[in-house]
């Protein structure tokens, strides 16, 4: 086995077992969904239509809070070392983190979605839509996500001050999944043009996050 | 000078970027002052620079 | 005298300290001549008077990006080079870049109450100006939030590229965005071409701000650096003073 699956089998084992926090992430989705319509009402109408961007903001805020730890566990048992001075690239260990974390946390989002989406009162089509744009969406904010990890560890420094520095750089993001989303429900343009540009906001913030990430571990471990 | 149905937005402007502008410069020269006293306090305490001291 | 110099901290102490007083002669002259143009041009055709406007709005948002890209250099110098005055460049350049994007976000407000009808619309230049903003305040916020300067710096170069990568993707995801919210409700600024009686003025204005970011950069510079200084001092003298509770 090498390092790199190694590294993946470890991470992926430790975010399921008990006290990992996997279920947590899609615990705290289900929450702020429900919060919704205790907000704004229980309008079915208002709720279809605006229930995709409230799926994306709950997946947003839930993938962005369960990265909090990534690294900085690492750091204290002092496992973080030992990546650090390995023969595998930083650049690689840091993905195969990052593939690890987004399995346990980002694909439970997207496999819950069909079920909070009949919450939010939308039909079986719109929910598969909305979950397709949540399944290609959502590796992009874990990868950005990373770049606040890592840099936690660097700061020795967590929770708000990283969303406050993340959240900015998710905007594209956000806009792209909602769109393609209200795309596929109510048109008027095609689904397929938000939806590649989001395919390709996920490929720029893999390469930018997984360099970002090995560049701050490496700063932060000096 | 006739600024016009809107002179109160016009004025505000100008205004408000006079006082932003005031008060980046009235922060670097507090700034300034204060720097400069916490050296010359610690001057004063016998406390200075290794480059000082071996030139 | 080489260029090199300015490098070290107090080679650039003595050398700023020598050329201040000419930068703020010059920024004061051109702020003068500015203000002088900018009362004498004549109103546009279609906005009236509050075209005025335009001539601090312009300039600030201008800056608000050269802020950006200022620190972005100094963030190379930083990761690169591991150059302190790099460093001091970048945590020095970041409260005035965000003050001229705080002004760029007012006035462009205070413009649009009279043109849009309302202070606040959600168009596609003023969100991107507000995001820009918000980067600028996070970035203020993990400077002030680390202790150790060399670290905070390094995790801020860090944060510093990755917006620079980033903010025109989000530049251009907001112009789309905001093309599918809202067809054809922005104004167009100015009119298709700008007549030279607006543009000079404008561009003399640029020029001012230009000049007044530069001199308030350097002046904010070296007191980052005394203040620097000030904090190795306090850490000799407690480390040379034990238990005298300094």
């Amino acid at each position: 086995m090498s390092s790199l699956t190694a590294l993946f089998m470890r991470d992926f084992r430790l975010a399921i077992r008990v006290g990992g926090g996997g279920g947590i992430g899609v615990l705290f989705f289900l929450i702020v969904v429900t919060l919704t319509p205790f907000a704004i009402g229980p309008d079915l109408a208002l709720l279809a239509r605006i229930g995709p961007a409230i799926l994306w903001l709950g997946a947003l805020l839930a993938s962005l809070l369960t990265l909090d730890r990534l690294f900085t566990a690492d750091y204290e048992d002092g496992s973080l070392d030992l990546v650090l001075m390995a023969d595998t690239p930083l650049e690689l260990a840091v993905a195969a983190k990052a593939a690890a974390h987004w399995l346990t946390t980002g694909l439970p989002l997207v496999i819950a979605t069909p079920l909070l989406g009949l919450f939010m009162n939308l039909d079986a089509g719109a929910s598969a839509a909305v979950a397709l744009t949540l399944l290609a969406g959502t590796p992009a904010l874990t990868f950005i996500g990373l770049i606040g990890a890592a840099l936690s560890v660097a700061l020795r420094r967590g929770g708000l001050l990283l969303a406050v520095l993340v959240l900015p750089l998710t905007v594209p993001v956000l806009i792209f999944g909602v769109a393609a989303s209200n795309a596929a429900i109510i048109g008027p343009l095609p689904f397929g043009t938000p939806f590649t540009i989001l395919c390709a906001l996920t490929m720029i913030s893999l390469v930018v996050g997984v360099f970002a990430a090995a560049a701050a571990l490496r700063q932060g471990m000096e | 000078m006739n600024l016009g149905p809107h002179a109160a937005f016009i004025v505000a402007s100008y205004a408000i970027a006079a006082a932003v502008v005031a008060v980046l410069i009235g922060w670097i020269a507090f700034d300034n002052r204060a720097q400069r006293r916490n050296l010359a306090r610690l001057e004063a305490h016998g406390v200075t620079r290794r480059s000082e001291n071996s030139a | 005298m080489p260029l090199i110099d300015l490098a070290n901290p107090t080679r650039y102490l003595q050398l700023s300290g020598r050329a201040l007083p000419w930068l703020i002669a010059i920024t004061a002259a051109a702020c003068v001549a500015g203000l002088y143009l900018t009362a004498n041009a004549p109103d546009d055709y279609q906005q009236g008077a509050t075209v005025k406007i335009m001539f601090i709005h312009v300039p600030a948002a201008w800056l608000g990006m050269f802020g950006w890209a200022m620190m972005s250099a100094a963030a190379l110098g930083t990761l690169v080079w591991r150059h302190p005055l790099a460093d001091v460049a970048a945590k020095a350049a970041a409260p005035i870049g965000a003050a001229f994007t705080f002004l760029c976000l007012v006035t462009g407000s205070l413009w649009g109450r009279p043109m849009w009808g309302t202070y606040w619309v959600w168009d596609a230049r003023l969100t991107s100006v507000l995001l820009l903003f918000l980067m600028y305040l996070g970035v203020i916020a993990l400077w002030r939030t680390v202790e150790d300067p060399s670290r905070a710096a390094r995790a801020a170069a860090i944060l510093t590229l990755v917006g620079a990568i980033n903010l025109p993707i989000i530049k251009w995801s907001v112009d789309w965005w905001n093309t599918l919210h809202q067809p054809a409700s922005v104004i167009k600024m100015g009119g298709p071409a700008i007549y030279s009686t607006i543009l000079i003025p404008l561009l003399v204005m640029a020029i001012a701000f230009t000049l007044l970011f530069m001199t308030l950069h350097v002046a904010a510079m070296r007191n980052e650096i005394l203040r620097r200084r000030v904090r190795t001092l306090m850490l000799m003298q407690a480390q040379t003073a034990p238990g005298s509770g300094a």
